[in-house]
């Protein structure tokens, strides 16, 4: 995977065209023009999610305040408070947790195992299935909703977790990107196990799956992404707040209770921070999966 | 296969028993995703073109319309105006996102300091869902209480309705989606960027231009495939707004941010129209193919070889 973080590299022969004459600076200036740019857009970027941070903690009687303070008077956990004790947010937290586990373990599992198939093994249909695969990436979801809502509710999944769990068990985007990775990978290795008298499942679990782990850190989180904040399907697919996903319980916050601020923006908290400390924490990842996502998609 | 009249019958038939076994092999691997994958996709949208000729609440017996679900659509002044707004926002959403995707890459490409920080602070946002960035945008964009209004009156400005101002209210949402993706076309271009050998530009220097001719004359042309890439994909994008619609406004203020995806929840799910929304689905995904067909060939007529 391309390795963004490291890329502005002190050598200019192995860095990117633009950082090749970087200590020319503007008289008078003692810092990098670009500061003026980067600085002003990164304080910007930053502050919805300051704000989300500071009203989740502040009194409500603040933020119905003209002009609300940007500092809040006292810190509180009382908007917390009543998130968890008058709506069932953890159940719903629970809920995509497990749906997003199973998206994870389920793609995990099953696009390594299409892709190392399509990419290694020659069978009838083979070819027929990847272009049926490849075919489908294009087809955008609005068009497939409406069938798949009629056949959910006609075998009786709909308003249950599986009506969420199910369109996340395997994408065609996996496969391919799965795929992808296994061809990149020289063939002597597996052929040295076959010839060991390993078999085509020992070979792919023993030899290649131990080399695959970019990858499938790239599939993880593409998979984590799509299924923690998949907003349009639940909302068409569950209609019973036992089953609501996180993303789809705090939306039904926005009727009765708009104007609870420092409640919206604790389970706006709730949502997010889970992502935002993983993405904190696996930075790297998370950009080789953009880029992964953007170029080769 | 084999099937010359010089091999025997039983080498034959062992020849076929491989392949059966092969084909069990194979299909063992890919099977079940394929399954999940096809099944999920190419019968839902046959099946939804098939609904898209019908009249159909979901309950009762569909009737058979032919094309007429097509015909009311292009003379459906709502959706019309659903098009106008979804073109607004194409149009207030692409090229800034390209153009700030481009300016965000060339700056976090060097080596100054904090740039971990500056890249950190514009990424974080990529992974905030559509419902809480539009709970996010109703608080920051509240007319009353926002900080967006809290500014303006600082300044002695006068505060604005935003999301409640027809005339704002798809701005915001562009803004906000801007928010979510700016390191999307970011990270695109940075990898672009950094696929440039660094020689071009020294030979460029080297030759006597200056820094912005290199990057002008080298780098630009380098980059218009992934520009025209990034375009593609964020009009795709563009096109199928919903989500942030549904969390903000609703299709709000007197319909000024209904977008055809919103349009075609409402007459699928609200209405239960099932076959006037799986048509006007299968016209986004012409339109949206159309448009990237569009861009190809231009791209192609032009030499920019993106495709």
């Amino acid at each position: 995977m391309t390795d963004l973080l490291e890329a502005p590299a002190p050598a200019p022969a192995a860095s990117g065209v633009p950082a090749t004459p970087p200590r020319r600076r503007r008289p008078g200036l003692p810092f990098s023009p670009w500061h003026l740019l980067l600085a002003p857009t990164a304080i910007v970027f930053a502050i919805p999610f300051v704000e989300m941070f500071l009203a989740s903690l502040t009194p409500a009687s603040d933020l119905v305040k003209v002009p609300t303070p940007f500092i809040p008077s006292t810190l509180t956990l009382s908007g917390y408070a009543s998130l968890f004790t008058t709506s069932p947010v953890l159940l719903w937290l629970g809920n995509t947790v497990i749906v997003a586990g199973s998206a994870i373990v389920s793609h995990l599992v099953l696009c390594s195992l299409a892709g190392y198939g399509f990419a290694r093994l020659r069978f009838r249909g083979r070819n027929l299935g990847f272009f049926g695969i490849v075919a489908t990436i294009m087809i955008p979801t609005q068009v497939l909703m409406i069938p798949t809502y009629v056949l959910f509710s006609r075998i009786g999944l709909l308003d249950s977790l599986g009506a969420a769990i199910v369109p996340w068990l395997a994408s065609a985007f996996g496969i391919f990107l799965m795929r992808q990775f296994f061809l990149s990978l020289p063939l002597e290795l597996e052929e040295a196990g076959l010839l060991d008298g390993c078999t085509r499942r020992q070979v792919f679990f023993r030899i290649v799956l131990p080399l695959a782990k970019p990858a499938l850190a790239t599939l993880a989180i593409f998979t984590l992404l799509g299924s923690w904040n998949d907003l349009v399907w639940p909302l068409i697919a569950i209609n019973n707040d036992q089953a609501f996903t996180l993303q789809l319980g705090i939306t039904t916050f926005q009727g009765a209770r708009r104007t609870e601020w420092s409640l919206l923006m604790a389970a706006n908290v709730v949502a997010t921070l889970p992502l935002i400390l993983f993405f904190l924490v696996a930075q790297k990842q998370f950009i080789a999966t953009m880029t992964f996502s953007g170029l080769k998609g | 296969m084999t099937t010359a009249p010089t091999v025997p019958a039983d080498r034959r038939r062992a020849i076929r028993r491989r392949g059966v076994a092969r084909a069990l092999e194979g299909w063992a691997f890919v099977g079940p995703a394929t399954v999940l994958v096809l099944g999920l996709s190419i019968f839902p949208a046959a099946w939804s073109f098939l609904l898209s000729l019908q009249r159909w609440d979901g309950f009762s017996d569909p009737v058979a319309v032919g094309l007429g679900n097509y015909a009311y659509a292009v003379s459906d002044a709502d959706l019309w105006a659903a098009v106008g707004h979804t073109g607004l926002y194409t149009l207030l959403f692409v090229p800034s996102s390209v153009l700030l995707g481009l300016l965000l890459a060339v700056a976090l490409n060097r080596r100054i300091r904090f740039v971990g920080l500056y890249r950190t602070a514009i990424f974080v946002p990529f992974v905030a869902s559509a419902a809480a960035t539009g709970i996010l945008s109703t608080y920051l964009f509240s007319p009353q209480f926002g900080l967006l209004n809290t500014i303006l009156r600082d300044l002695g400005l006068p505060p604005q309705g935003w999301l409640e101002d027809p005339k704002q209210a798809m701005v915001v949402i562009a803004l906000m989606s801007l928010w979510g993706s700016a390191a999307f076309t970011t990270v695109i271009f940075l990898a672009a960027l950094q696929d440039i050998p660094a020689e071009l530009v020294e030979a460029a220097l080297i030759d006597g231009a200056t820094k912005r001719q290199a990057f002008r004359h080298v780098v630009v042309p380098q980059l218009t495939p992934v520009i025209a890439f990034a375009t593609i994909w964020q009009t795709v994008e563009a096109l199928q707004l919903f989500d942030l619609v549904y969390t903000t406004t609703r299709g709000g203020p007197l319909n000024a941010t209904q977008t055809v995806v919103y349009y075609l929840w409402n007459a699928a799910f609200k209405q239960t129209e099932f076959g006037y929304g799986s048509a006007v689905a299968w016209g986004l995904f012409a339109i949206t193919m159309l448009i990237t067909v569009g861009v190809i060939l231009y791209s192609r007529r032009a030499r920019i070889e993106a495709f």
